[in-house]
């Protein structure tokens, strides 16, 4: 599935997203910039199924805690401090996972995407119905956090041509840390989980602590993408935690490619695009308001014919190609 | 005889009302390679399993005399803790990681023990110490020119051999070997004896085979069982001669029983 190619196309994509401030329109740079976002989530929960074998549906969980700790830490009317919000967001997520993956861990398939359900559920029940969540209207956060070193502000994360740059950056340095990990000892590790968690034990391998050990650190990369995420909208509310939600970046991962980190990233891309695409009134007028119609057929299509989703569209026609002519 | 490093003892595993294994007691020695042989559904692979800790017994005890560790009972114990320990497998129904290439098979069996899982940033592949010894158990195992080859493109021959080269990669002190000539051409067979032979110098083995030639050329003591209990034990010689055994199971098996 990755070809020598696969590098080069990447490197070039960056360039194409570093550049498209320079020509893209407002909305359409905020828009790209909530995708990374999500390509950001989308990767951590891929380490998760695509890695390590567990399809988690409660990864909204961790998405909406992140974002609402930046919310409750944040002062009022005044910027928060980043370089404390963010690690008490990401801490939370890790604390999190390390509870919550001690129980959903014992359990695996079925049960496993069960339990991680009623757990994101029984977290969006705590924000959405306790006077600590400030309910179902959410919490506004009105001044985005402000990046300083002593007096001296290093990025101002209220111009949204910055904070596009400043997600970008983040998305490819959350790619190129997953990728190496993916290739240590750890990482070769988790993959033996998914193949076959049997074996891997009869090796010798304390599966569970590595499973655990993923489970955190999906968690936390998710709660990165919750934080930025809280951070661009400038509001959080019950919403950013529903089954919705995971859900959705379930269906990014898949799509895009399970097992792949830029086929989670396509992923997201696609999905958040092809939304806005066809739930826009201007192309589609009165039809639009049914995009989710339109978004089911395409995800249908996607799993029946591309079994290893968009990345995999080259091996699968070659493959289809050889099946056809009996030889290649 | 010196100490065993290994004694099973009055060990059994109800399944529901099954006695899969009733009562069976057995030692292995360092320098000895202890055959069970026993027709089909005899225990002889849930033995292993209540060994190295896929199941858990019913009741008795194993006990292992580790390496400067003191001795452990193993009943009871994870697999991968008993593993670690020292102690390989190796499967009957072949299990093995086969999206991976051979080599990538042993060497994360090799890497199993390193305890290096924290170093995140660094390549599994540039450790020449766990390459070097997933090569070696490639070599063993007759695998040498097989390594780049993807596990699931292997013959079934090959992959019976990298289910042994993998259990050699965790360098174990006592190898449990589940049927391991089972489906492997004559060829290999031949090899895989002459490295039991050429391991049983410094380990101890328990061997399960069906192969009674392959047996009877490596084992210095022989356990029958059937239905889940040891009919005999002793010196190949002297199971051999054994009147009950021979009418029990050496007589219509010899040289034929294969799955
Ligand atoms: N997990 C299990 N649950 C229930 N019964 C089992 C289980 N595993 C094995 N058995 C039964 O226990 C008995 C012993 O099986 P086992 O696989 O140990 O035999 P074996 O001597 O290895 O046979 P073979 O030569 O065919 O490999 C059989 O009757 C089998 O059906
Ligand atoms: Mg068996």
């Amino acid at each position: 599935m990755r070809s020598k190619l696969t590098p080069v196309i990447l490197f070039v994509a960056v360039l194409l997203l570093v550049a498209f401030p320079f020509v893209g329109e407002k909305f359409y740079i905020q828009l790209i910039a909530k995708v990374m976002i999500m390509a950001i989530f989308a990767m951590s929960l891929d380490l998760l199924v695509g890695y390590t074998g567990l399809v988690s549906l409660g990864h909204a969980a961790f998405f909406g805690l992140a974002g609402y700790v930046l919310a409750k830490a944040a002062p009022q009317y005044a910027a928060a401090n980043f370089w404390t919000t963010l690690p008490l967001a990401l801490g939370a997520c890790a604390v999190f996972a390390l509870f919550t993956g001690f129980l959903v861990l014992r359990t695996s398939g079925i049960y496993f995407i069960m339990v991680t359900l009623a757990f994101s559920q029984m977290l969006f029940f705590v924000f959405h119905d306790t006077p600590f969540g400030g309910g179902s209207d959410g919490i506004y956060i009105y001044a985005k956090p402000e990046i300083k070193i002593g007096e001296t502000a290093l990025l101002d994360l209220e111009d949204f041509k910055v904070l596009y740059w400043f997600t970008l950056g983040l998305m490819t340095l959350v790619y190129l840390f997953l990728h190496r990990v993916l290739d240590s000892n750890f990482g070769r590790a988790l993959i033996g989980i998914k193949t076959n968690e049997h074996r891997l034990r009869a090796l010798g391998f304390p599966t569970f602590r590595y499973k655990l050990a993923s489970y955190m650190l999906s968690g936390t990369l998710a709660g990165l993408a919750g934080y930025l995420a809280a951070l661009q909208f400038g509001f959080v509310n019950p919403e950013i935690l529903s089954w919705h939600i995971s859900g959705s970046v379930l269906m990014m991962v898949i799509l895009g490619g399970m097992g792949s980190l830029h086929g989670a990233a396509l992923g997201a891309f696609v999905f958040i695009l092809l939304q806005e695409m066809l739930s826009n009134q201007s192309w589609f007028g009165p039809v639009a308001k049914h995009w989710q119609l339109a978004m089911g057929v395409f995800i249908i299509a996607v799993a029946l014919l591309l079994p290893h989703g968009l990345v995999g569209l080259g091996s699968t026609l070659k493959n289809r190609r050889k099946r056809a002519g009996g030889h290649g | 005889m010196a100490d065993p490093v290994l004694r099973v003892e009055n060990l059994t595993k109800l399944f529901g009302g099954l006695a899969a294994v009733n009562d069976v007691s057995l030692d292995l020695h360092l320098g000895q390679v202890h055959a069970v042989i026993g027709p089909n559904g005899a225990g002889k692979s849930t033995l292993t399993n209540l060994i190295s800790g896929e199941l858990t017994p019913t009741s008795g005890s194993i006990r292992y005399l580790a390496h400067g560790e003191g001795e452990f009972d193993l009943a009871g114990l994870s697999s991968d803790r008993i593993s670690r320990l020292g102690i390989g497998r190796s499967f009957q129904k072949t299990n093995i990681f086969l999206p991976f290439t051979a080599f990538e098979n042993c060497r994360l069996a090799a890497q199993s023990r390193q305890q290096r899982a924290w170093r995140i940033f660094r390549g599994a592949s540039r450790y020449a110490d766990v390459n070097a010894i997933a090569e070696h158990s490639l070599q063993s195992a007759g695998l040498a020119e097989r390594g780049q080859v993807n596990a699931a493109m292997l013959s079934h021959g090959e992959q019976r051999q990298l289910e042994i080269a993998m259990c050699l990669a965790t360098q174990p002190r006592i190898l449990l070997m589940d049927e391991p000539l089972a489906g492997m051409g004559p060829q290999e067979s031949l090899r895989i004896v002459a490295l039991i032979r050429q391991l049983a110098a410094e380990h101890a083995i328990l061997l399960i085979e069906h192969d009674m030639d392959a047996v009877f050329a490596v084992a210095h003591c022989l356990t029958v069982m059937v239905n889940g209990e040891v009919i005999e034990s002793g010196t190949p010689q002297a199971v051999r001669a054994s009147a009950h055994v021979q009418q029990a199971y050496l007589g219509e098996a010899h040289g034929d029983t294969h799955d």
